[in-house]
């Protein structure tokens, strides 16, 4: 299982994808990397106190390298809702695991318990917890009921893309129109309408042959005449297709 | 079936665009909370969005927008459903002198374990030194070599001592003792995840210690000088690690489970904020043994009479009972 899933009381089914133990590794090394560079420059900034007294100076320098290595997970987890740098970076984020607010002692006990997962060294024990667990949960995760999942960015679909507004050929005949949103599965068209909003991500030769491939396959659901599909292109076929798919008031009004 | 998108997305917009205000709102200030007439909008707007999720999932199979409206029915889900207390403006002082005496004493048994197997190893040190002096040189860990040797010789040494071996370097040794206890004490609690196994062996393992050392200096009738250096820190520092030791054991009896009827991830959940106080008070513990230890049990006579250091030690010891033990205010459960 990569997804965690919650039914709410009302019914409602939503999920979280869960990070991989690599992503998080990679999240951690970031993180590594930051509490270096925040410890040095610590010590350097601590260093000038030992103008006043070098023994005050190693000391507080002392208590700042422990309340970083201990102190910066909790911190920005707790301050950035469950993100430190590197799982910002990564995009991933800690959650409580039945979906509900992400508690303080919740954070502290999953960073706290991390002592536990680094053993016998190089995170062995939480490194295997994490690749056995279903719900890929390291001891601290565990004891915390906490679990990592992937942040993807999110955003409301382009329907620019679609070209709404402009002539449709295929629109001049209802029945067939009719026609092909009853021949056609929501797969089929969540696929035709992925096609479009990506297309600027394809390179030009597979972006043609695509749209060939996609073109071909509805055109054997339904067949146009040949006045309204002869002068427009595979892509623009698609987009036809599209705009009928989820534009269905359009003819109504 | 397929939905109009384009119409799907003009009608629900306005309200998504309404519950995230409001969700960015409550997640980004602890201390804001809705009104009646925010909370009865907060539920509306939850329920439309719960709703355009369902019929996005079913009809369209649109994946952005079916995450989009995911992420805000989880967010929103959490905020309703979410019985815990919402956290309030922390006062160090109230959370040290209530909530930690509480959580210790609510698992008193865990602690009570926890000197018992601590006294076993004692016990254990004790007869092993007693029985062959040479296992103490195999007991001590490296950092505590110095006292692999003659007891009675490093009384006469720190007795005849001229100056403060300790002279400008007593912030740096109590930091380092801070922080090392500070470490012990989270890798005890942290171990509670082997079942309880690694505490015990930790705790078992300090018990050895101390039983190893003391036994060798009573042996060379120098418990005055023993009493006079370890009590003053040893009677704050010693309970610390043995709270960590309950917060420990607490974990291993948590996923156990027993005769408990509920679930582990209830169970886990329901101790969170205990072991958080009890490793947050010993670890305060922990400070002020460390510059106790640092600044005042390194001074041996005849600088400092012994018995004043150790009645020092029983008046830590007596306070810290009291503070543990007192009587406090029953817990008012947020309205």
């Amino acid at each position: 299982m990569n997804e965690l899933r919650i039914k709410t009381p009302e019914g409602v089914l939503f999920s979280f994808p869960l990070a991989s133990p690599i992503v998080r590794f990679l999240a951690w090394t970031v993180d590594a990397a930051v509490m270096g560079a925040l410890s040095s420059i610590t010590g350097t900034c601590l260093g000038l106190l030992g103008v006043i007294s070098y023994d005050f100076a190693r000391a507080i320098t002392i208590i700042a390298y422990f309340a970083i290595s201990i102190g910066y997970g909790i911190a920005t987890e707790w301050y950035w809702r469950g993100q430190t740098v590197g799982k910002r970076l990564l995009r991933l984020r800690v959650v409580d695991e039945q979906g509900l607010r992400l508690n303080f002692s919740q954070i502290v006990i999953r960073n706290l318990l991390r002592a536990v997962d680094l053993l016998p060294g190089f995170y062995l024990f939480g490194g295997v917890t994490c690749l056995v667990s279903s719900r890929a949960q390291r001891l601290g995760d565990i004891a915390a009921s906490t679990v990592v999942i992937r942040v993807p960015s999110i955003a409301e679909p382009d329907l620019d893309q679609l070209a709404g507004g402009k002539f449709n050929s295929l629109r001049q005949y209802p029945h067939l129109e009719a026609r092909l949103r009853q021949r056609i599965s929501p797969l089929e068209a969540r696929v035709l309408l992925n096609a479009l909003l990506r297309r600027d991500d394809f390179e030009a030769a597979a972006r043609v042959n695509l749209f060939a491939e996609l073109a071909g396959h509805c055109r054997s659901l339904v067949h146009f005449p040949a006045e309204a599909t002869e002068t427009i292109a595979d892509e623009q076929y698609v987009r036809n297709v599209v705009d009928i798919l989820f534009r269905k008031q359009q003819a109504q009004r | 079936m397929i939905i109009d998108l384009q119409r799907f997305l003009d009608a629900g917009r306005p309200h998504w665009s309404e519950l995230e205000t409001m969700l960015t709102k409550l997640e980004t200030d602890a201390g804001y909370t809705l009104q009646f007439d925010q909370l009865r909008r907060f539920y509306a707007l939850y329920q439309r969005v719960s709703a355009d999720l369902a019929r996005v999932q079913t009809f369209a199979s649109e994946p952005e927008i079916c995450r989009y409206l995911e992420s805000l029915t989880g967010r929103a889900y959490a905020e309703i459903h979410e019985t815990r207390d919402r956290g309030t403006r922390f006062r160090l002082w109230a959370w040290f002198s209530q909530d930690f005496p509480r959580s210790f004493r609510k698992h008193i048994r865990a602690f009570q374990l926890s000197l018992l197997i601590t006294l076993v190893g004692t016990a254990f040190g004790a007869i092993a030194v007693g029985v062959d002096p040479d296992a103490k040189a195999a007991i001590l860990p490296e950092q505590f070599s110095h006292l692999a040797g003659d007891p009675a010789k490093r009384v006469h040494d720190e007795e005849t001592r001229k100056t403060d071996r300790f002279n400008h370097v007593k912030a740096t040794f109590a930091s380092s003792l801070m922080q090392n206890n500070i470490r012990v004490s989270i890798l005890t609690l942290a171990t509670g995840m082997t079942f309880g196994l690694g505490t015990i062996v930790l705790l078992f393992y300090n018990g050895v210690i101390l039983g190893a050392v003391a036994y060798d200096y009573i042996r060379a009738h120098q418990t005055a000088f023993l009493l006079g250096w370890i009590m003053p820190h040893g009677v704050i520092e010693i309970p610390s690690i043995l709270i960590a030791g309950q917060a420990g054991l607490l974990i291993g009896k948590t996923l156990i489970g027993g005769k408990e009827r509920s679930t582990l991830k209830s169970r886990l959940r329901a101790i969170g904020p205990d072991l958080l106080n009890l490793i947050g008070g010993a670890s305060l513990m922990l400070v002020w043994a460390g510059m106790v230890e640092s600044f005042f049990s390194q001074v041996h006579e005849p600088v400092m009479p012994y018995a004043a250091k150790i009645a020092f030690g029983f008046a830590e010891l007596t306070l810290l009972c009291w503070f543990l033990n007192r009587r406090i205010p029953r817990e008012v459960p947020a309205p």
